[in-house]
């Protein structure tokens, strides 16, 4: 068999260096978009792959050649490869849409210059938190990403901008900090910070210093994932950016730490002492998140809650700790960014059709845009989980794994989810009449939509369908890689394959063994 | 066996610095904020030469006996999150000047949109109005430079002059 591992470390390099010719060729718009679009449909290339061959056993790329638990090492295990395929055409999609987008408009809304080599560095930073095998790497690929989202959220420098964007990088921030916090102490409760090493060390440790270090990784991805009462910051700061760095935020930033979570809680924390806690907040996450969304005014801000409630969804699966529960998370995460971010790229064209995001002074689309109508109403329903749609699918699996656990508290969760999927009906089916059935206040002059921008959105809702039409394939993937993931033997076996070292060469080590290991 | 007891000078900082941090991050100036993530930030940094264990010999390989070498993995760690920690100091510092230059302060405000939702749930209105209902005029924008804290007094449309 071919060796394929060189792919690994391909979706981080690639936006990277291409990030780093972007920013060479600022005098060039047109070379720098060719460059980005080349880099990301690259990286879509290399997670298809990774994708197909994660199938059979987890990748690992021990970087510079240095063995695993000394140097840091790259895993592309099915969960990893999976997230990685639907965040890279997630990103192509919004990179081609806001393309389209600064055509339209003048370079003002999305200084090209700026906006390609930081959207690069952001899709580099989210490859490298997916495929990291080492606490501090996952780190250093948070930072990354937000560092780049800080660009992003402030772009252009507008007063509302800058508001929004001084709450999200200071609660970013704090978040960082706290992952810090908890890296120095599992460091120095266990001596590494290597994944599959922890995994072998962290049950031998005192298990209330593991509680500690469990809840701080929890409450830094909790911050980051925004699950309820850590979520305040999301609606806050999300709506004002443009609308393709709200799409791509709502995506992918959230689900690198619904990520982050899944895979601490499996491979580092299996026993599963948090769980009751998770499902609580997992409820409250769900209902108080809808429960916002039905109160707004403004679609973006809607759409902003009705994306932290479905988190809760997610952190739902998480906690119930069973293959089902899993299996029912990850199938959901996959829909989610896609259905979360089409919506959002669809709500950029209602702004432009509409010319407000505002419920009250919108009216009338239906009729002015019929296409757009559809192209709202797919998703919108996706999201309300109405059937065939792989909405639908993802949460009759979560409630699948729920009654199966059959704990009175997972019965209660089941009721708040499917309360939850009725509320996320009734706020999207309110947008959809006030926005596309209400008269308008004013005629507005009929508008056409650029056809690079519906495209790309109409694409990305396809890739949405296809997740209903796969199902049955997709869903038996997603099984297979909870299946892994809680069984941790393969993720541990193919990082450090004979129990001690990884692949990588470490001379100097392998000669002490013996002195070690009498 | 390495000797992991911490060194108590070092442990007592970290406390301080969190503390400090902690009480300037509450703050509603963008620069206390941002010496509170700085003290944060150091405090972070510190906990890690804790978690490296005690002090020792530079660990350079032949130079030294390697049972005297202290940690260098928890230092290399440190410098990284040192120069992270410098990127997003800088970038915050942007914010704050930027912050001045449009609004001649740099306190952090409180969310528009946010408010008016919230001054809605207090005189029990619906939350969106519907064709022959009167809707506030006035853009965001122009609310959110009229709306600071709570250090002004009554500024119109603020939460406070709904409350009895």
């Amino acid at each position: 068999m071919t060796d394929y591992t060189w792919l690994v470390p391909l979706p981080v390099v690639i936006p990277l260096s291409a990030a780093g010719l972007a920013l060479a060729l600022y005098r060039r718009p047109n070379v720098q978009r060719f460059v980005t679009v080349v880099a990301l449909a690259l990286v879509l290339v290399a997670s298809v792959a990774l994708l197909v061959l994660a199938d059979d056993g987890p990748l690992v790329v021990d970087v510079g050649g240095w063995a695993a638990p000394v140097g840091i090492d790259l895993v592309a295990d099915r969960l990893s490869a999976l997230m990685l395929t639907i965040s890279s055409a997630v990103t192509l999609c919004v990179l081609l849409y806001s393309l389209a987008q600064g055509n339209e408009d003048d370079e003002e809304s999305a200084p090209v210059s700026i906006y390609h080599p930081t959207y690069l560095v952001l899709t580099a930073g989210v490859a490298n938190a997916f495929l990291s095998g080492d606490l501090f790497n996952l780190y250093v690929g948070f930072e990354i990403l937000l560092a780049a989202s800080y660009v992003l959220i402030t772009l252009g420098g507008t007063g509302e901008r800058i508001r929004a964007g001084t709450i999200y990088i200071v609660v970013a921030l704090l978040s960082s900090v706290l992952f810090l916090v908890a890296i120095a102490m599992i460091y120095a409760a266990t001596g590494t910070v290597n994944l599959a090493q922890l995994a072998l060390r962290l049950p031998e440790i005192d298990p209330g210093v593991r509680l500690v270090l469990q809840v701080l990784l929890l409450l830094a991805f909790a911050i980051k994932a925004a699950v309820f009462p850590l979520s305040a910051w999301l609606p806050d700061s999300y709506p004002t950016a443009p609308a393709p760095v709200t799409a791509v935020f709502a995506g992918l930033l959230t689900k690198v730490g619904v990520y982050a979570i899944i895979r601490t809680q499996t491979l580092l924390f299996p026993d599963g002492r948090l769980d009751d806690a998770l499902m609580w907040a997992a409820l409250a996450t769900m209902v108080i998140g809808i429960l916002g969304a039905v109160a707004q005014d403004d679609i973006k801000r809607l759409l902003s809650f009705t994306l932290v409630s479905h988190i809760g969804f997610m952190v739902f699966g998480i906690a119930l700790a069973t293959d089902l529960g899993y299996t029912a998370a990850i199938y959901y995460v996959a829909h989610h960014i896609t259905v979360q971010t089409a919506l959002f790229l669809v709500v950029g064209l209602v702004e432009r059709a509409g010319g407000s995001t505002s419920l009250t002074k919108l009216g009338g689309l239906a009729k002015l845009t019929p296409v757009l109508a559809i192209l709202f109403f797919i998703p919108a329903m996706n999201l309300g989980g109405i059937p065939p749609l792989s909405g639908f699918l993802g949460k009759i699996g979560l409630i699948e794994a729920g009654v199966q656990l059959g704990t009175p508290l997972a019965y209660v969760l089941v009721v708040g989810s499917v309360v939850t999927s009725l509320l996320t009906l009734y706020a999207l089916v309110k947008a959809w009449n006030k926005a596309f059935w209400q008269t308008p206040e004013e005629p507005r002059p009929p508008v056409r939509l650029p056809f690079g921008m519906v495209a790309p959105t109409a694409a990305l809702i396809v890739v949405g369908l296809m997740l209903t039409v796969a199902a049955g394939p997709l869903y038996a993937y997603t099984e297979r890689a909870a299946v892994s993931l809680t069984e941790r033997t393969p993720y541990v076996d193919a990082v450090l394959p004979d129990g001690e070292r990884g692949q990588g060469v470490s001379a100097d080590v392998a000669e002490e063994q013996p002195e070690g290991q009498p | 066996m390495i000797d992991m007891s911490p060194n108590i000078v070092l442990v007592v900082t970290i406390g301080v610095l969190f503390a400090a941090g902690v009480y300037l991050l509450l703050e509603r100036s963008l620069s206390r904020v941002l010496i509170g993530v700085i003290l944060i930030g150091n405090g972070a940094n510190l906990l890690f030469l804790v978690a490296g264990g005690a002090a020792g010999r530079p660990p350079i390989v032949g130079d030294e006996p390697e049972r005297q070498m202290s940690d260098p993995l928890p230092q290399a760690m440190v410098l990284t999150a040192i120069v992270i920690t410098l990127g997003m100091t800088a970038f915050l510092l942007a914010l704050a000047y930027r912050s001045w230059q449009l609004h001649r302060h740099d306190e952090v405000q409180d969310d528009v949109e946010d408010r008016r939702i919230a001054h809605l749930a207090a005189v029990d209105e619906r939350a969106f109005a519907d064709l022959d209902t009167e809707v506030a005029a006035g853009t965001l924008d122009e609310e959110a430079a009229e709306a600071r804290d709570e250090t002004d007094q009554g500024a119109p449309g603020t939460v406070r002059e709904v409350r009895p």
